[in-house]
């Protein structure tokens, strides 16, 4: 297809966006984000119904530690920015150093998923376990499935990394990083609006 | 093997078809079932329990795993070849998303013998599906069987929008977009829009009952309501994701067999996205005896009532397609007519009820079932059948026998009315729905022997058209390009069944029904937008047979991980996770380029008009 029409190491302008594969992909994708918005929208419904269901468990206020939380939302914002950079890197066409960015951004988002598991080990110990209560099913269920996302969207990155370190900058490489590029931004908004809704939220009352 | 590999869009459209098919024989029978059940009072032919499983399942079956997936045969079969495309715009993920829906259904199908169905209904309320009230493994089959059901038409609904967004031929501006391709289109969203809430919803049951979590539990803090909710802003969108494809199918057959250009084309587009953003405002009229409060209920009270404005938009375009037109009736066509008043019927007890100071009378009673099967049955299945019969010949080449066509039409229709006619006035007088039994003397014998009659009927005009398929695939595969001979849109451009490559050439799309418009023109055929060349077709994979069987195997797994004490489910729900997962990776390491079809090997040269 189009990828024989441009010559060896020579990309198009936006070479996500060069074949016709590539435009469904990312357009594909933007639609998937959208359904992704529906589930997390509803697991956040779900956790305002129930947020201040506590039975005998730790309220949110005496358990949350802003210090600790404020550090992962400081790693995974820069992950976000350091994705931009690998995105513009795409566009420059060159491979060097998107593929640093990238492994940035995966590194970043192994911190984040750290401080994530000390976090909930912390509150388990404290008396908040999953089965506790309403208010911590719905707390872990919805923080969880963040993590869930921030897990795949690591390995996913990981193995786009190898790729384009084997095989290049090709139409076919450069949608698969696009994309990845905004998965990772959405997980971003995603934990934005956990900090607000879940976090401060559940630290004022 | 072809069959298990395959990922091109019409092959999945038939064995979507097939599947949905016999999904759909599997709850016509559990529909009979009932109705032998009620037919006389303290009747004693099933238990109570066994009674609950059959409901459910009917309920859970029809909508699940008939009707999408027949909607689903036929936008794969019809969409790219009304569009002008090649295929799909991820045919890998087609396949994926059959598989997953086949799968998902098996596994919840295996309930029957894995010591019994679900029983909480096809709406699974909380806390009656939670561990207390449903401590068996019935209701874990439909928490699993449904997410894994559900991933297929999720993906198949992306999977439609980009198709119909990116792939449309050159000059098919969005306006120009025939009435099928664009209901689909709606749906699409729909579906996009309305599954991932189910999925939570699916996922958080999962949670309380497989591992302790206290979502719906009251006694922990957790909010039976809550499903609710969630639920039904799933599950009213989910009416629409029926009902819109079947109005795209009933515009299609009665423009094409009065002769006429639809009536108020721009009316009938605009009254379908009106149709679907409304679907989405009125779930809590599901609700109304839930004591959500006078306010709530008077705002989903109105915006429900909204929605008869636009129906009724689509119902007098209809009509006023078929006025002046010279009408054929054909089965397909009397199936859409026949469609035309039943819907309205079904339209008119919706309005009804949709005021809340009535629902409180109706709500739980055979008047909501008689409602819901004139707009399920006699709205969806009735276009179903008309979309089957009028595309039968594309699909596979072969003219559907007439005379057992009508045949078909005739007692279905006539089976269907006796069967949901009758339980309006059950209703009213006072039966209730989801008992198993009635008692002598309260004036329900007659009326349930009639509905029992005719659901018996609506069985025999099944078997019809079962009988008709076999007929006809012992006939030549000789049906012409344009076997109606009005066809208006680009299916009938290419020959039936279509090939492998769907248009050797993408067509050019001059106006809204580019055929018709060549046809008029006194054109042979459609003026081609490329030269001929050499054909990019994706390679057939096993690999989303595979994902699917790892999912299925991770659902066995996780389910049964509360009997077995020494972890094996947790290693069997595991593996199958792993299994998917290096079936993805694969996916995502392999660059699959595909191959090509030379110029010398397309032997339906140009498109033929």
């Amino acid at each position: 297809m189009s990828s024989h029409a441009h010559a060896e190491g020579q990309l198009p302008h936006e070479p996500e966006k060069a074949t016709a594969e590539g435009r469904n992909k990312v357009l594909g994708f933007w639609l998937f984000l959208g359904g992704e918005t529906v589930l997390f929208g509803t697991l956040f419904s779900s956790f305002l119904a129930l947020r201040d269901q506590v039975l005998d468990g730790p309220k949110a206020s005496e358990l949350f530690e802003l210090p600790l939380v404020a550090l992962a939302t400081i790693l995974l914002l820069t992950s976000s920015l350091t994705s931009v950079f690998a995105t513009y890197a795409l566009h420059r066409n060159n491979v060097k150093a998107l593929i640093s960015w990238l492994i940035v951004t995966v590194v970043l988002g192994l911190g984040f998923l750290g401080l994530e598991i000390y976090e909930f080990n912390n509150y388990a110990s404290e008396g908040h376990q999953f089965r506790t209560s309403a208010f911590s099913s719905s707390f872990y269920t919805l923080v969880g499935f963040h993590g869930g996302h921030v897990l795949f969207g690591v390995l996913w990155i990981s193995l786009i990394i190898g790729q384009l370190a084997k095989k290049g900058l090709t139409v076919v490489t450069a949608p698969k990083a696009y994309v990845a590029g905004l998965y990772w931004h959405f997980i971003d908004v995603v934990w934005v609006f956990i900090f607000t809704v879940v976090y401060l939220m559940g630290k004022v009352g | 093997m072809d069959w298990l590999t395959t990922v091109d869009h019409k092959k999945i459209g038939i064995l979507y078809m097939i599947a949905g098919g016999f999904f759909f024989l599997v709850g016509g029978l559990e529909a009979i079932l009932i109705r032998i059940q009620l037919w006389k009072p303290l009747n004693d032919f099933v238990d109570a329990n066994t009674y609950n499983q059959l409901l459910t399942m009917h309920g859970t079956t029809m909508i699940f795993l008939a009707a999408m997936p027949l909607l689903f045969a036929l936008m794969n079969c019809i969409i790219p070849l009304q569009i002008g495309a090649r295929d799909v715009a991820f045919p890998f993920v087609n396949a994926l998303g059959f598989w997953t829906f086949f799968l998902g259904g098996v596994l919840l199908n295996i309930s029957w013998f894995a010591g019994g169905a679900p029983a909480a209904g096809w709406t699974a309320y909380a806390t009656l599906s939670g561990d207390t009230f449903s401590s068996g493994h019935g209701l874990d089959f439909y928490v699993i069987g449904l997410q894994i059901a559900g991933i297929g038409t999720l993906v198949g609904g992306i999977n439609f929008l980009v198709t119909i967004i990116n792939m449309r031929a050159p000059g098919m501006s969005f306006m120009r977009m025939p009435m099928f391709t664009w209901t689909i289109f709606i749906t699409s969203a729909l579906i996009l829009f309305a599954f991932p809430a189910l999925t939570v919803g699916l996922v958080a049951l999962m949670f309380d009952r497989l591992f302790g979590a206290n979502f719906f539990e009251p006694s922990a803090g957790g909010n039976a309501v809550l499903w609710e909710h969630i639920f039904w802003i799933f599950g009213h969108p989910e009416v629409y994701i029926l009902i819109l494809p079947a109005f795209g199918v009933i515009s299609e057959v009665i423009s094409t067999f009065s002769r006429k250009r639809l009536f108020g084309y721009s009316s009938m587009v605009f009254a379908t996205i009106l149709i679907g953003f409304l679907g989405f405002m009125v779930w809590a009229h599901h609700m109304f005896t839930t004591g959500l409060g006078p306010v709530a209920n008077s705002l989903f009270s109105i915006a429900t009532m909204l929605i008869a404005v636009p129906t009724g938009i689509k119902i007098f375009n209809w009509l006023f397609t078929m006025w002046g037109g010279s009408i054929r009736f054909t089965t397909a066509n009397l199936f859409a007519v026949g469609f035309v008043p039943t819907f309205v019927m079904g339209g008119v007890t919706g309005v009804m009820l949709a005021a809340a100071p009535a629902d409180f009378q109706y709500h739980d009673s055979y008047f909501v079932v008689a409602h819901f099967h004139y707009v399920i049955v006699g709205g969806l299945i009735l276009g179903i059948f008309a979309g089957l019969h009028y595309w039968w010949p594309k699909i596979f080449g072969r003219m559907l026998n007439e005379g057992l066509g009508k045949l078909t039409f005739w007692t279905f229709f006539i089976g269907f009315h006796l069967t949901f006619f009758v339980q309006h006035f059950l209703g009213l007088m006072g039966m209730p729905r989801r008992i198993w039994t009635y008692l002598d003397g309260l004036g329900f014998n007659e009326l349930n022997l009639i509905s029992t009659i005719g659901a018996f009927l609506m069985g025999f005009g099944t078997i019809f058209f079962l009988l008709n398929i076999v007929v006809t695939a012992f006939k030549p595969a000789n049906a012409a390009a344009d076997p109606w001979e009005d066809g208006r849109t680009l299916e009938w451009t290419i020959s039936s069944p279509a090939p492998e490559y769907n248009f050797a050439q993408t067509p050019l799309v001059r106006s809204y029904d580019a055929f018709w418009k060549e046809k008029m023109d006194g054109n042979h055929a459609m003026t081609p937008a490329e030269p001929l060349g050499p054909i990019h077709m994706p390679s057939p994979s096993i690999l989303p047979l595979f994902m699917s069987i790892g999912l299925f195997i991770a659902g066995l797994g996780f389910m049964y991980q509360k009997d077995w004490d020494n972890h094996l489910g947790v290693y069997m729900g595991i593996f199958g996770l792993i299994i998917t997962f290096f079936c993805m990776m694969l996916r995502s390491l392999r660059d699959d380029h595909g191959y090509h079809i030379e110029p010398d090997d397309i032997h339906d040269q140009g498109v033929k008009a």
